[in-house]
């Protein structure tokens, strides 16, 4: 099995938050926290990524794109909600324009609650992230091997999203 | 047999050092900007994870114009490292970068587009500079050929101090370093997303950056040209100063913000008329 | 080989018929008929040729030859009337002068002074003059047969303009039959008599459509050409004053037997030959008449205008080369040249007219081709052959192709063939191929480069040089972005073009690719078997401009090149691709043509290339070059005539 977990590409999107969880996410990249240790690389580009991190919760106008981005990741791929409002919806659960957390939208696989979530959880929930990234590339790897089978990719990825880690 | 070798050496070895480089010049980055930075083999790390991905892409013939632009510039470099025709090299690199161009636009996204159209202006820009090296060479040496160039007497620099300067400066264009990574950048996030590699992912950018390892060794070998001569000590002094260049343009990097293409043209065609220019002039005064 | 007469004498004569001749149908037969004839006829001509043993011939015609010389006199006199009605009628009073004043002064010369013990011969036939005639048969023919399904098009969608094919024809083959006589031609006075012809030629077909636009331009074509013939004129009667002869061979012989000052004087008719080079060869100052004649109809564009007729300036240069090789006259001919190579290329840049792409680079390409017979040396000559080999048929082909193109989307616009791959295939493939034969390695142009930039190393030539590398970058750019602009992928989905490309434009457009990829082929092998013995022929000392180890590395390029994207290509048919949308931060409409606006509602991607025509438009730079080509040229100039008298 080749070890994909040392170089997790991130791709952070801001849905409709306070920005206060960007801002924290923005500060795990920092030279502080230096999260490049780890082959973390926060690119801008969906085809590029493997891990999604999404912050603020889901509105009427950007579901449509929360979803494109989501699709546009080539498998295997992560998705982290980080940030009450990404998890459930957070205060705004309630507005009128507001669907809810980020699994309403796409499969979410880890959640990191807080308001703003500090940047030790968002690595913490990143570090998850990975090892589910080097899960899920082990068996897409066995999939590929495996293509007589037929197996369906997709309902194993759904089955795949059902284990999801929970941040204490 | 010995050509043959060489270039063989090169295909192989190529991506080894590339990668090397590669993971040199991230680490250093790192130390820079007071950073760990990420392991040394990071790059190839990286290498594999886009190679286990699924294969996407915009538009079918992206991965074959890919694939075709990694072959064309393996033949450059094998062609230098066999000693063949310095010139016919870098005639060969242009076809190459035309499909690299090619593979960007062929999706029709704006970000790629905008990001191939600037890459083409980066060929504008460093392409006769490049020329004007081969020129130089031939103008102390007498040949195109990389084979009897590596055997003179005394190092070409000695007589190119001019053309070397220019091709270390458009060096800067060709490793897509700051000021001048207009088209695509190593560095996450610009204004252009990722710029002419925008709509490539896992398999393709694995080929990007396998073909970058081969043309950055093929550069290094044609910066190692200037120092090289008959004597093999010379062969050290040369990796001494592709070190030296290769600091140099992550010094560079690290220090300045990108600039306008207009002003990158500007710059380097003034650099390649001013230094090579001259050294050019009293070269052929002097004959 | 009487066959050399009837290339010259058989065009002639058609196009006579053709003009008789209303019915398009029969007409067109006739004209199929003589192209198949005139193509067969150079093919057996250069079998003939060879089979003597390739050698150079000088042909005299004999007892007639007097008579056939004043009928080409009475022809120039009735040129001259022609063209003064013509001046007349549209109000271009001054320019029958340039028209007047030669002829009368060749009439003149031709009648009193001429020295009658001179040579009767009046052909001449050697490996330059074969490969003009295979240029202007084969390449010329299969436009003509283009021209036939173009021109059927072109007055279904303009029904303004005035059919008048029957005039269009006439001239196409009229003009055939000059090329031939020119570049078979051994005597001054005929030179002068066919190149005064094709001016004229190229002067009608411009005006073909009779727009106040085509008329100015076919007058500017005309002055510009005919200041040629003016200066051809008299360099011929100065020279045949002097040497006593009008054999133009023994100019170039004299040209390269200069010893002492008392020879100067014969770099005098030599440099004014040039200048009429470069006013046929579209060089800056005067290359503005070429991108005016792009309002002719597509198939004169390309016949006249990159192909052949512009070639005729380059060919006497090359003739010439020998002669100018180290001389101030080499220094004026390599300098505007190789200038003319370096700004055609940058204005080319700032056009997005496809057509304007194709004159520009016309005129850069030719630039470069006068900058290699300027320098004057067998390695330069050896990549001008090849430049002006490739160059015809790779500009024939992209002339043919964007007029092909214009017909089936009404517009000739570079931004409005994004996407062509996918909505005219095969004539955007075709396309393709035009432009990579134009600069992409391993296509002759590029290789021609290698050898010219070498060669101007080895003559101390700095400035060639520098236009050459800095021009090769410009060109690449322009070029490229074109091939761009055809794969990238389409704007919108809706829009289908109906592809109406007749079957006779089809077969020229395809044999045109075939001959370009065939040749690229065998392009080590041509060098070796033909062009090797030009130079020898030229120079008289073998040299070998193509050196074995490059021949080998050039013949596992082209292989290669071939061969890496059939593979890639067939190794990327089994990869299984997951097609995504394309990134626009996730705001597409469900497709890649359209994202969401700042309304909510859809929005039409449009990608456009890079122009920059306020930097280096040719409103900006056409002034500027134009005077310092001007100057440079005046200069030298009086300098040659200075120390010649």
């Amino acid at each position: 099995m080749s070890m994909v977990k040392k170089s997790p590409w991130v791709l952070h999107y801001d849905g409709s938050s306070c920005n206060g969880c960007d801002i924290e996410v923005l500060a795990c990249l920092t030279p502080v926290y230096d999260a490049e240790r780890f082959g973390i690389i926060n690119t801008g580009d969906p085809m590029q990524a493997d891990i999604l991190l999404l912050t603020g919760g889901i509105n009427s106008q950007n579901q449509a794109v929360v979803k494109q981005l989501y699709d546009q990741m080539p498998r295997p791929k992560v998705v982290v909600a980080i940030g009450v409002c990404a998890c459930t919806g957070g205060v705004f659960k309630e507005c009128y324009n507001i669907i809810g957390g980020a699994d309403t939208t796409v499969p979410v696989d880890i959640y990191v609650p807080g308001c703003a979530a500090r940047p030790q959880a968002i690595i913490d929930g990143i570090v998850q992230a990975i090892d589910l990234f080097q899960k899920r590339s082990d068996e897409h790897e066995l999939l590929m091997k495996n293509k007589g089978k037929k197996a369906d990719l997709k309902t194993k990825e759904n089955n795949n999203s059902s284990d999801k880690g929970n941040e204490a | 047999m010995k050509a043959i070798i060489c270039s063989l050496c090169y295909v192989i070895f190529a991506p080894l050092i590339g990668g090397l480089l590669d993971g040199l010049d991230r680490k250093i980055s790192a130390r820079m900007q007071g950073r760990v930075g990420p392991p040394l083999l990071q790059p190839f790390y990286d290498l594999n994870k886009l190679h286990n991905k699924q294969l996407i892409a915009v538009s079918k013939s992206q991965t074959f114009l890919m694939i075709s632009y990694l072959l064309m510039m393996i033949l450059t470099g094998a062609l230098f490292y066999a000693g063949y025709d310095i010139l016919m090299c870098f005639f060969v690199m242009s076809t190459a970068s035309t499909f690299l161009y090619f593979a960007a636009i062929v999706t029709g996204s704006p970000y790629s587009t905008i990001g191939a159209s600037r890459e083409l202006i980066q060929m504008m820009a460093y392409e006769p500079a490049v020329l004007l090296a081969c020129v130089g060479f031939y103008l102390c040496m007498g040949t195109f050929d990389v084979a009897k160039i590596i055997n003179s007497v005394v190092s070409p620099i000695v007589y190119l101090p001019g053309f070397f300067i220019a091709f270390v400066f458009i060096l800067t264009i060709k490793l897509r370093k700051s000021p001048f990574d207009i088209s695509t950048s190593h560095h996450a996030h610009q204004e252009l997303i990722k710029g002419l590699t925008t709509e490539f992912g896992a398999k393709n950018l694995a080929l990007f950056q396998l073909t970058e390892w081969y043309e950055v060794t093929f550069l290094c070998g044609v910066v190692g040209l200037f120092i090289i001569n008959s004597n093999p000590i010379s062969i050290i002094g040369a990796i001494a100063v592709v070190f030296v260049v290769w600091f140099l343009e992550i010094l560079i990097d690290n220090c300045s913000a990108r600039v306008k293409f207009d002003l990158m043209l500007k710059i380097s065609w003034i650099v390649t008329l001013l230094s090579a220019g001259v050294n050019l002039l009293i070269l052929m005064i002097n004959r | 080989m009487t066959l050399g007469f009837f290339l010259i004498c058989f065009p002639i004569i058609m196009s006579l018929i053709i003009f008789c001749i209303r019915v398009n149908k029969i007409r067109n037969f006739i004209a199929y008929l003589s192209t198949i004839i005139i193509m067969a006829a150079v093919g057996v001509f250069t079998f003939f040729w060879v089979k003597n043993g390739s050698q150079i011939m000088q042909l005299s015609i004999g007892e007639i030859t007097e008579a056939v010389d004043k009928l080409i006199l009475i022809a120039e006199l009735i040129l001259m009337v022609v063209v003064t009605i013509l001046c007349f009628k549209y109000k271009k009073y001054w320019i029958s002068l340039l028209s007047i004043v030669p002829t009368l002064l060749i009439a003149y010369f031709e009648l009193f002074l001429k020295n009658e013990a001179d040579t009767d011969i009046r052909l001449y036939i050697d490996h330059l003059s074969i490969l003009m005639c295979l240029i202007v048969g084969v390449i010329g023919c299969l436009i003509v047969i283009y021209a036939v399904g173009y021109m059927h098009g072109y007055h279904h969608h303009h029904i303004d303009i005035e059919d008048r094919r029957y005039y269009f024809f006439m001239i196409l083959f009229m003009f055939l039959g000059c090329m031939f006589g020119f570049v078979l031609s051994e005597n001054l006075l005929w030179i002068d008599f066919f190149w005064e012809m094709t001016s004229v030629c190229s002067f009608l077909l411009i005006g073909y459509t009779k727009t106040e636009e085509a008329i100015n331009n076919s007058f500017r074509a005309l002055w510009k050409n005919l200041l040629g013939g003016c200066a051809l004129a008299v360099a011929i009667v100065y020279f045949g004053i002097k040497a006593q002869t009008v054999s133009f061979h023994s100019l170039i012989i004299m040209g390269q037997r200069i010893s002492d000052h008392s020879d100067m004087w014969v770099l005098m008719p030599i440099a004014l030959i040039a200048f009429a080079a470069f006013t046929k060869a579209a060089q800056f100052p005067f290359s503005t008449w070429l991108i005016g004649a792009m309002v002719a109809p597509t198939p004169s564009s390309a016949l006249l205008h990159s192909a052949t007729m512009v070639k005729a300036g380059i060919y006497i240069l090359f003739r010439l080369s020998p002669a100018m090789a180290g001389t101030r006259v080499g220094l004026m001919v390599s300098f505007i040249g190789g200038f003319t190579f370096f700004a055609a290329s940058v204005i080319a840049i700032a056009q997005s007219d496809g057509k304007k792409v194709l004159a520009f680079s016309t005129i850069s390409n030719l630039g470069l081709m006068v900058a290699c017979a300027g320098v004057g040396r067998a390695e330069t000559i050896w990549a001008g052959v090849f430049l002006m080999i490739f160059h015809a048929i790779s500009k024939s082909l992209l002339f043919q192709d964007v007029g092909a193109t214009e017909n089936s989307i009404h517009s000739r616009d570079v931004e409005d063939m994004h996407g062509l791959l996918y909505r005219l295939p095969r004539l955007a493939i075709i396309m393709f191929i035009g432009i990579a034969g134009m600069f992409l390695a391993p296509f002759g142009m590029l290789i021609s480069k290698w050898s010219a930039l070498k060669a101007s190393v080895d003559e101390s030539n700095i400035l060639l040089v520098f236009f050459i590398c800095f021009g090769s970058a410009t060109t690449s750019f322009y070029w490229t972005k074109w091939m761009g602009k055809i794969i990238s992928h389409e704007h919108t989905d809706e829009e289908k073009v109906r592809d109406i490309t007749k079957k006779n434009e089809l077969i020229s457009l395809i044999v045109h690719a075939i001959l370009m990829i065939t040749l690229c082929a065998f392009f080590p092998l041509l060098s070796k078997l033909y062009v090797d013995s030009l130079l020898m022929e030229m120079f008289g000392t073998y040299e070998d401009v193509l050196p074995i180890s490059i021949l080998y590395i050039l013949v596992a390029i082209i292989i290669f090149v071939f061969a890496i994207p059939f593979f890639a290509y067939i190794a990327s048919k089994k990869m299984k691709t997951n097609i995504k949308l394309s990134y626009m931060n996730g705001i597409n409409v469900g497709n890649n043509n359209e994202f969401v606006n700042s309304f909510g509602d859809p929005k039409q991607v449009w990608m456009s290339n890079y122009y920059f025509h306020k930097k280096i438009g040719q409103r900006k730079l056409m002034m500027p070059i134009q005077v310092f080509t001007t100057a440079w040229i005046v200069v030298l100039l009086s300098m040659i005539i200075s120390s010649a008298i």
